[in-house]
């Protein structure tokens, strides 16, 4: 299915105007948070050229992280692709004996399934973020970067949370978070493995930091006797104090906060004085493509720090949610994302799906040009010969030709009028033959001028 | 307050809507500028441009430059589309070609219409309109040349009643071919922004864009609705129809 295909189903269900509802919201939240900070601007500034720095030398950075990560204690290991990362963790619970694994949000291991990989096994695995977890007994997928469950209404919580874990119905959310809180308490303290996500890693020191609001990351890195956090190869920044950085811009464009009520740093595992902390910690550094989309005209995508700014403003979102960009980043990051990193027959008109407005440039912490990468995209695909718009070639070369004979333009000018006339009732013409009939179908076009300005310019000023 | 100025009308403004071109033109004589119209323009390449077709982009975008280059004076564009396209998509899709400094020469000279107006405190008493005006902020004017708020000052300037429309900024759904190529997207997000003119309470609603008013009246029209789209040039010279 493409995405065309994907949003037509999509466009006014309730999943989507809960979504809208909910896009909405967070945005009015950071662009409030903004106006409130006035370093906003430097800061931005500032958190892109620590993001394009690391980009353009990753290679010297993740080098050093991984050093520093084993000096403390940790095991590094660089996976490929998907597959190795998912061998790899399945692999280790299995020798440790590991019958339940606890989760905070993470979208790159959904991207790898990494779930998916470790029930293969028959283990448990659960997931902690309460809207993950709500995705999870619903056997759904995120919608939102994050906000995975935007789609949802209190309601269906309540109904989900009645028939899946025999709890009374409820719509509360206070309650509703409250039932989660009980049931996830009792498998924290059972698990023998936590996995998390990382949003920044530092290689001066190997220190790694995960926001949330609801302090599930840090009993699944600190309570289970293993930790495993996977991250995406460009997550690294040179140090402690760029972070500091990349956490002021953050939470104030993904939630409106100053600050994630959790800031979780972790620095390897548990040493001989301290209380708590898990016996082990790896670190997943995981490719997946990346290096692939880092050599391409894309390359400054990877600068994205999964704010989710970008899919809350984005009106091509709110009209058709997350699930339909049918992939696991969606919203604008995931138009240009999913196409170069998740290979995909479903992705090819991902670039398309987006009126290049430019509110997600406006928007973005890290000032990614989203709007010039799907433009990128969409020439590489015509370039390559795979657009699914290669219809468009023919009418745009004719187009072009007339464009560049000044004569032809002013017959074409003529002929215009001429059809106007012809086909135009009252001024506004109904019906349209072809892929131009996609217009007509919800709309009239005003009917082109019986005289152009040019005509005009001629008939009142001579040339 | 006079000189030259050029006048590059756009190709939709060429073929849809002259009465654009001709209130731009009769706005600027008003004030004292000697309005001249490069012949030979046709369009700017901003329909290949979007789709992804450089190499069409570029041959019309090369046409462009050659024309408007061998002109002089502030090139006066009454769109912010097109404006946004040549300030900083012509120079950097003629990047490394022959044209390249003649694009960015271009670029620097390439004025938007109401930037113009604001810009020169060009007189704009004489407007008129048939009713309450709500302005629709067309994407590139308002985020690619920073035209935040510039329309609607004008409009208040001028003394035409004006009402507020929710959700001004957000996207009409156009986006050029964008609307042929994901029609159901394009006209729900357009449905949102009909709803928003009618709720304003608005009789005539105003842009810089004529794309975008083309699509906006399309829809007005095909619901029956008695609203009306008018092009700022076309209230601000006092000839909206």
């Amino acid at each position: 299915m493409s995405f065309r295909e994907r949003a037509t189903v999509a466009l006014g269900s309730p999943k989507t105007l809960a979504t809208d509802d909910g896009a909405r919201r967070l945005a009015g939240k950071r662009d409030q948070a903004v106006a409130e900070y006035p370093a906003m601007d430097a800061m931005r500034d500032r958190a892109r050229e620590i993001r394009m720095h690391t980009l353009a030398r990753l290679d010297e950075y993740l080098g050093p992280l991984a050093d520093q990560v084993e000096a403390r204690g940790g095991t590094v290991f660089f996976a490929s692709d998907a597959a190795e990362a998912n061998e790899y963790i399945r692999r280790l619970a299995a020798d440790r004996g590991v019958e339940t694994i606890v989760k905070s949000k993470s979208m790159v291991t959904e991207e790898i399934e990494l779930n998916e990989a470790l029930e293969l096994d028959g283990r448990r695995v659960v997931e902690t973020d309460l809207g993950e977890f709500i995705i999870q007994l619903a056997h759904d997928k995120p919608s939102h970067i994050i906000a995975p469950v935007l789609h949802k209404t209190r309601f269906e919580i309540g109904e989900l949370f009645a028939a899946e874990i025999d709890a009374a119905y409820t719509d509360d959310p206070f309650e509703l978070n409250a039932i989660a809180r009980r049931y996830l308490r009792e498998i924290f303290l059972s698990a023998d493995m936590g996995v998390s996500g990382v949003n920044f890693a530092a290689a001066d020191s190997g220190t790694m930091v995960t926001v949330t609001n609801e302090g599930n990351a840090r009993l699944c890195t600190t309570a289970p006797r293993i930790h495993v956090a996977v991250m995406g190869m460009e997550r690294v920044v040179p140090t402690v104090e760029d972070m500091q950085v990349m956490l002021e811009v953050l939470a104030r464009s993904a939630t409106g906060q100053r600050l994630s009520v959790y800031t979780n740093f972790v620095t390897g595992s548990r040493r001989p004085d301290d209380a708590d902390g898990p016996e082990e910690f790896h670190l997943v550094i995981l490719d997946n493509g990346r290096s692939r989309v880092l050599g391409s005209r894309s390359a400054e995508i990877l600068g994205c720090i999964r704010c989710g700014a970008c899919l809350n403003i984005c009106p091509v979102y709110r009209h058709t949610g997350g699930h339909a960009y049918g992939g696991t980043y969606s919203g604008p990051i995931g138009a240009v994302l999913a196409p170069v990193l998740q290979k995909d027959d479903g992705f090819s008109d991902l670039p398309y799906a987006s009126s290049l407005c430019g509110a997600c440039r406006d928007v973005c912490p890290i000032r990614l040009d989203i709007p010039s990468m799907l433009l990128g995209l969409r020439q590489e695909f015509t370039e390559a010969g795979e657009t699914d718009y290669g219809w468009l070639g023919p009418g745009l070369s004719a187009y072009a030709r007339v464009a560049t004979t000044p004569f032809l333009w002013r017959a074409f000018l003529a002929a215009g009028g001429v059809f106007g006339r012809t086909v135009g009732r009252d001024g506004y013409i109904t019906k349209l033959p072809f892929h131009a009939g996609n217009w007509t179908t919800t709309r009239d076009l005003p009917a082109p001028a019986t005289q152009s300005f040019h005509a005009w310019w001629k008939e009142h000023r001579g040339t | 307050m006079s000189g030259v100025c050029q006048l590059f009308v756009t190709c939709l403004v060429d073929g849809f809507s002259p009465g654009v071109g001709v209130a731009t033109v009769r706005l600027l004589e008003r004030a004292g500028y000697e309005v001249a119209f490069p012949f030979d323009q046709t369009c700017c390449g901003q329909p290949a441009f979007n789709a992804g077709y450089a190499d069409q982009a570029t041959a019309m975008a090369e046409h462009t430059v050659e024309v408007l280059d061998a002109t002089y004076g502030p090139i006066i564009v009454p769109s912010g589309s097109c404006g946004d396209m040549l300030t900083h998509h012509t120079p950097s899709l003629l990047a490394g070609r022959p044209l390249e400094d003649a694009a960015l020469r271009v670029a620097a000279r390439t004025v938007e219409l109401t930037r113009f107006l604001d810009d020169n405190g060009i007189d704009v008493s004489g407007a008129r309109s048939d009713g309450t005006v709500a302005f629709h902020r067309s994407c590139h004017g308002l985020r690619g040349l920073g035209l935040d708020g510039v329309g609607e000052d004008l409009l208040d300037r001028s003394g035409v009643s004006r009402c507020e429309l929710e959700g001004a900024d957000e996207c009409c759904g156009f986006g050029g071919l964008f609307s042929i190529e994901m029609p159901e997207v394009s006209s729900a997000m357009l449905e949102t922004k009909l709803k928003a003119i009618e709720a304003s309470g608005a009789e005539v609603v105003v842009g810089g864009d004529v794309s975008c008013l083309m699509h906006i009246e399309g829809g007005l029209h095909r619901r029956g609705s008695s609203v009306r789209a008018a092009h700022i040039a076309e209230i601000l010279a006092g000839e909206e129809a």
